[in-house]
């Protein structure tokens, strides 16, 4: 009798989360650095900022940044027209706009959730009232709506937080709603009510489980509006008042002396598109990485 | 989609725009801002003041001002802009011609891009080159249009000033125009010096609006492309020996078009809501700069008329995309 033989090493099937960032791709790994690089200066800023970021020297306004003509060291990225050091407000932005974009679209997604899923579950009059909202939320142009809004609360962070949650909840809404009833159609959610699981049960147990993975790719989508929203509501004038940084503020100061000294206003945009493009790709990467269909 | 489905698409707006209204309405009339205040000159006695609020019916209570506002706009009278002195009706009618056009020329530059690019993505299919386009595309679409609007008036306006970055039409080649599209009527009676400087004045703001909505139709219809391209019809087609451009173009281009279509045309509302801002940055005189400058300076009736304007925009823009996929699409011709 033949001797059996195996041919290679027996390995161990790769684990879930391994082949899940294998899946997400290099998306995810420069999404996820651009994210992480971004929660890092927000978190650190007081640490790493060279100067206070309202300290002024009149001395030295508009200084280009240092690698330039004319910078001085002691300010590496130039100052602005009232001599604050441009990094270290760049710096103090970032933790404005994490701190606007993880409470605006939690509170979003919290809202938004609720709403879909029980839509989504119980159909009637509930899902037609909430459809009908939604109906009349995608009517109003919503740069307009969250300006409106803003204005009515007045200036400040907690304005531009609770502009974003009233204009965007139906981002979340939309699709936990039409995601609720397409998994409600399987077989498993039938399998689970045979079983013996109430509505309530199944809902909590079975669907919202399978939700998550859309959940948390929106999130991250979510968070990159929310700093938009926040630049926007800067430059019409209705954001954080004072001495708060924000890379709005900061842009629309710039545009005032664009032509003096143009890269005031384009060091917040790089700082802003850097952070956009980062949540977008973090979120296409987590798509791609939690998809359950492509989970073999 | 069929007749009952379109009656009943009809029959929501009545309601829709009803939320809407009665959203903006109570909205601002909960605000701090006081409209009168902001018009009345410094040495206004109160006597004054409490007669021009009930001019603009502000004394009333709050319900009594919607029924009196909803049956006034249900006869086409939006009431006075608080701030410009003019019927509300007459402000949006000046104005909203300009943002129509620059809209219309975004969404035409956008589909000829977007197009282009998706074409020109499907023939490089599985080569190194395709990868960097979708990455430089995703970049593209990240990057929203009132920022593309900051990056453009720096570009090109400050640091390589070739374009002209404020207003509409350089006001040395004023004429008098009977209608305000003013760009249509200028190619119709052949000013094409007005036309051009129209053009110039509009290609930094519509490149703005249009260059996410080219990098979304490129990426929907790449996707759609690369989806008809593997079904059958195309592989036999590609087996008697058409070449891969011919069968792009003649088989699975249409194939591709209908559900981009129905999928991009929906998001024409956004780059409509861009215009808000992207007139801002560029000092376009359209109903979005306007709009700013309504609520700026509380102007109740002028922000309620441009909110509905918007509102019936929207609706009007989804409806025509489902008639133009119904349209388009054959299957769906008998529901």
């Amino acid at each position: 009798m033949a001797d059996l033989v195996l041919s290679g090493p027996i390995t161990a099937p790769p684990s879930r989360w391994r082949s899940a960032l294998a899946r997400g791709g290099a998306r995810l790994w420069i999404g996820g650095g651009l994210v992480a690089l971004l929660l890092l200066i927000a978190l650190f800023a007081p640490l790493i900022a060279p100067h206070d970021p309202a300290e002024q020297n009149l001395m030295s306004a508009q200084l280009p940044p240092a690698f330039m003509q004319g910078g001085e060291a002691a300010f590496p990225l130039g100052s602005d027209s009232l001599g604050r050091c441009v990094l270290s407000r760049l710096m103090y932005s970032a933790r404005t706009a994490v701190m606007v974009a993880l409470i605006a679209s939690l509170l979003a997604a919290i809202i938004g959730i609720a709403l879909g899923l029980i839509a989504g579950a119980f159909g009637g009059w509930i899902d037609q009232l909430v459809s009908r909202l939604i109906d009349v939320w995608m009517a109003f142009p919503p740069v307009l709506l969250s300006i409106v809004l803003a204005a009515v609360i007045g200036a400040g962070l907690t304005s531009v937080i609770a502009a974003i949650v009233v204009v965007d909840w139906t981002r979340f809404a939309r699709i936990t709603r039409a995601e609720t009833q397409a998994q409600l159609a399987r077989d498993y959610a039938a399998a689970a009510r045979v079983l013996g699981l109430t509505r309530a049960q199944a809902l909590r147990l079975e669907i919202l489980p399978n939700l998550v993975p859309l959940i948390v790719t929106l999130l991250a989508v979510e968070m990159g509006v929310a700093i938009l929203v926040e630049v926007i509501l800067s430059f019409v004038g209705i954001s954080v008042t004072g001495d708060t940084a924000s890379w709005g503020g900061m842009i629309t100061e710039g545009r005032q002396i664009v032509y003096q000294s143009p890269w005031i206003m384009a060091l917040p945009i790089l700082a802003v598109i850097v952070s956009v493009i980062g949540f977008n790709m973090l979120g296409d990467g987590l798509r791609a990485a939690l998809d359950p269909v492509q989970r073999r | 989609m069929r007749w009952s489905a379109i009656l009943k698409r009809l029959a929501l707006i009545p309601p829709t725009l009803l939320g809407v209204g009665a959203i903006v309405f109570v909205l601002l009339r909960v605000v701090p801002g006081d409209p009168i205040a902001m018009m009345i000159p410094p040495g206004a006695s109160p006597a004054d003041i409490t007669r021009l609020r009930a001019l603009y019916g502000l004394d009333q209570p709050l319900l009594s001002q919607f029924i009196t506002w909803l049956g006034q706009v249900a006869v086409g009278d939006f009431g006075r802009s608080i701030s410009l002195r003019q019927q509300v009706f007459e402000l949006v009618g000046a104005r909203l011609p300009a943002t129509l056009e620059l809209a219309a020329l975004s969404v035409s530059m956008a589909l000829l891009m977007g197009v282009a690019v998706a074409l020109v993505g499907s023939l490089l299919r599985g080569t190194r080159a395709e990868w960097l386009l979708d990455t430089a595309n995703g970049v593209f679409l990240a990057i929203p249009d009132f920022l593309w609007a900051l990056i453009l008036l720096l570009g090109f306006g400050v640091l390589l000033p070739l374009l002209p970055i404020s207003g509409r039409l350089d006001p040395q080649l004023a004429v008098a125009f009977r209608t305000h599209f003013y760009l249509i009527e200028s190619l119709l009676t052949l000013r094409l010096d007005v036309a051009a400087d129209l053009l110039r004045h509009m290609l930094l703001p519509s490149l703005a609006l249009a260059l996410p909505f080219a990098a979304l139709v490129a990426r929907l219809l790449k996707a759609q492309l690369a989806e008809a391209e593997d079904q059958d019809y195309a592989q036999i087609a590609r087996t008697r020996g058409f070449s891969r451009t011919t069968i792009l173009q003649r088989e699975v281009f249409p194939n591709a078009l209908i559900p981009t279509v129905a999928l991009s045309g929906v998001q024409v509302t956004l780059l409509l809501g861009g215009t808000v801002l992207v007139e801002r940055i560029f000092s376009y005189e359209g109903i979005g700069n306007m709009a700013i400058d309504a609520v700026i300076n509380r102007d109740f009736p002028l922000i309620q008329g441009l909110i509905l304007t918007f509102a019936v925009l929207f609706i009007a823009l989804n409806l025509a995309v489902d008639l133009l996929v119904a349209l388009l699409d054959p299957r769906l011709r008998h529901g």
